[in-house]
């Protein structure tokens, strides 16, 4: 066991506990914050596969944008915030339904996967992240999902501003 | 290879040699390589950081008239060791109602984002932590985990002016987060290259020259980041007590307080690898240790810049910041980004110092247009504020038909 193994072992227990953590805990920041531990782990994931921009985008982009959202909005939050909110809503068994096909369908699909026993082919890239860049805006490559992907958090963009916006909401409030 | 050329790489061949004589296996020399080499880029930043609380406490006396520290050795060079015996006497109190894990690991979090930012900055041309090639992205990752800091701070304390603080920072640091991702792709642009080394490198012109505005966005949207005034809204001490770390003290407290300074001259050093050069100076190639002279010497002159602008501004609103930042960094930023990607595609292959003539006009250009926009919004602003106030119109005359 070579100490990449190690790493890779308490990066993976601290990870699924934390993520036990968070569905377990009472108290809704501590669930986030221990949402921000899990993530944190799959950036160490991205780390030793060798995806340095992934594993800087994952913090970037989960933590410091979603996990601080997620604290925002439980905070916003009053009733949640106390220690003795309902642990459980009205809705866990569509939950436990949802969870229990994700899990069966992914068993399936790396029940027939042959990549367990076969051995990783090196990284034959020089520079992954300049193939990375290339690819995305490249027409044989990926630049359909990519500007698919752009419209749509422009789209996002546009309808925040619109629910924010006092004026268009004054004049609904006019025409009533 | 001498000690002189390449000290770095010469004390680790020489440690190599020194461990394998001893009969350690190569994969553990490197783990303990390592390991040494995070202590001393740690210990030797944060060996700068107590020097730092002296320098802070001149500036300020300085800028405000006064003497300063002055009893304790030389020019009170003393003073700061004091000051830190003194934090670490002091007792420890965590709040019984405070969340008590969260509470003792935020400053933590406070200072480790801002250390690990050195890990990515070149002290010289062969003195650096690692080469990422994903550097800037690195310092804008760390960036979003100090601010989780913040806000673990201000909500463990189980203060409300804590928790305003942090909600102020956070607001605060998300949105002048945008100007400053923005504004860090514009080296980037100029160099090809995330590699903070990589940038450093190609400054055969310092890039200042090249973005001068860039440079200024930058240094506006540090101040906001690191919460110094006239940004200082998250410690505002006249309405919520300080802020997030309102509950903190000894120590804890210490921590938060040489995290700001540290972040501060660490801004100054980012500042400095990505428009002034970094390391790049006279002879800096051949005696690297140099290059460490340069990049501290652009460093602290950055360091005065931040504090001579936080000690000479009043506090801005909350709206002023906000105001400020969307509407005129971001947009600013978003300009310059295109521009700069536009020019730097169509400039390709023409001589440098051309280049650099194109660029800079460029700048002044977008400059000038953004002070007519400001003197237009600044006139119409002048005539609101000149005109009848609502309060004081007399009533309407009752009229007669009422529709």
């Amino acid at each position: 066991m070579d100490a990449v193994q190690i790493i890779f072992l308490i990066t993976a227990v601290a990870t699924l506990g934390a993520a036990l953590m968070v569905v377990t805990t009472r108290n809704m920041v501590s669930a986030a914050l221990w949402l921000v531990m899990t993530l944190f782990g799959v950036a160490v994931f991205y780390v030793l596969l060798g995806a340095g921009f992934l594993a800087v985008a994952q913090v970037i982009i989960y933590i410091g944008a979603i996990a601080i959202l997620v604290i925002f909005a439980v905070m916003l939050t009053r009733r949640l915030t106390s220690e003795n909110a309902p642990f459980i809503n009205s809705n866990w068994w569509v939950a436990i339904l949802i969870a229990a096909l994700l899990f069966g369908g992914l068993s399936w699909m790396f029940s027939s996967w042959d990549g367990f026993s076969t051995q990783a082919p090196p990284l034959a890239m020089e520079n992954p992240l300049v193939d990375l860049g290339a690819a995305l805006v490249d027409p044989q490559g990926f630049v359909l999902p990519f500007e698919l992907a752009s419209v749509l958090l422009l789209a996002a963009l546009i309808g925040s501003i619109m629910i924010a916006w006092e004026g268009a909401a004054g004049q609904r409030g006019q025409k009533n | 290879m001498t000690f002189l050329n390449d000290p770095i790489n010469f004390i680790a061949t020489w440690l190599t040699g020194l461990l394998s004589g001893w009969g350690l296996g190569d994969d553990l020399i490197k783990v303990i390589l390592t390991v040494m080499g995070i202590f001393a880029t740690a210990g030797f930043v944060l060996l700068i950081d107590i020097l730092l609380v002296w320098f802070e406490r001149k500036l300020v006396a300085r800028l405000q008239d006064r003497i300063g520290p002055n009893r304790l050795g030389p020019y009170g060079l003393i003073q700061p060791i004091a000051d830190v015996i003194k934090l670490l006497i002091k007792e420890d109190i965590t709040p019984t109602t405070a969340h008590r894990i969260v509470y003792n690991i935020a400053p933590i979090i406070a200072l480790a984002t801002v250390l690990l930012l050195w890990a990515v900055i070149p002290f010289g041309p062969r003195i650096l932590g690692t080469d990422l090639n994903v550097g800037i992205l690195f310092i804008v990752a760390m960036g979003a985990i100090g601010t989780l800091g913040i806000i673990m701070a201000g909500w463990a304390s189980n203060n409300k002016y804590a928790l305003l603080g942090a909600f102020r920072a956070v607001a605060q640091m998300i949105s002048f987060e945008i100007p400053m991702v923005l504004v860090l792709l514009v080296p980037v642009l100029l160099a090809r290259s995330m590699g903070i080394n990589t940038i450093v490198q190609s400054q055969e012109i310092w890039y200042i020259v090249f973005a001068p505005l860039g440079a200024l966005i930058f240094f506006l949207s540090a101040q906001a980041e690191l919460g110094r005034a006239p940004f200082d809204l998250p410690e505002a001490e006249s309405e919520i007590v300080a802020g997030f770390h309102t509950e903190y003290s000894g120590m804890k407290f210490g921590m938060f307080y040489a995290g700001e300074l540290l972040h501060a001259l660490t801004f100054g050093a980012i500042f400095s690898a990505l428009f002034l050069g970094g390391w790049r100076g006279p002879w800096a190639e051949t005696y690297p240790i140099l290059g460490v002279v340069y990049l501290f010497i652009k460093a602290f002159l950055l360091y005065f810049a931040f504090g001579w602008v936080k000690y000479s501004m009043p506090r801005l609103r909350v709206d002023q910041m906000l105001n400020f930042n969307w509407k005129m960094l971001t947009p600013l930023a978003l300009a310059l980004v295109i521009t700069t990607a536009i020019l730097s595609k169509l400039l390709e292959g023409v001589q440098i110092w051309l280049q650099a003539g194109i660029f800079f006009a460029a700048n002044v250009i977008l400059v000038l247009i953004t002070v007519q926009i400001l003197r237009t919004f600044a006139r119409g602003e002048r005539e609101r504020v000149s005109g009848p106030r609502p309060v004081a119109i007399s009533p309407e005359p009752p009229s007669a038909d009422i529709s």
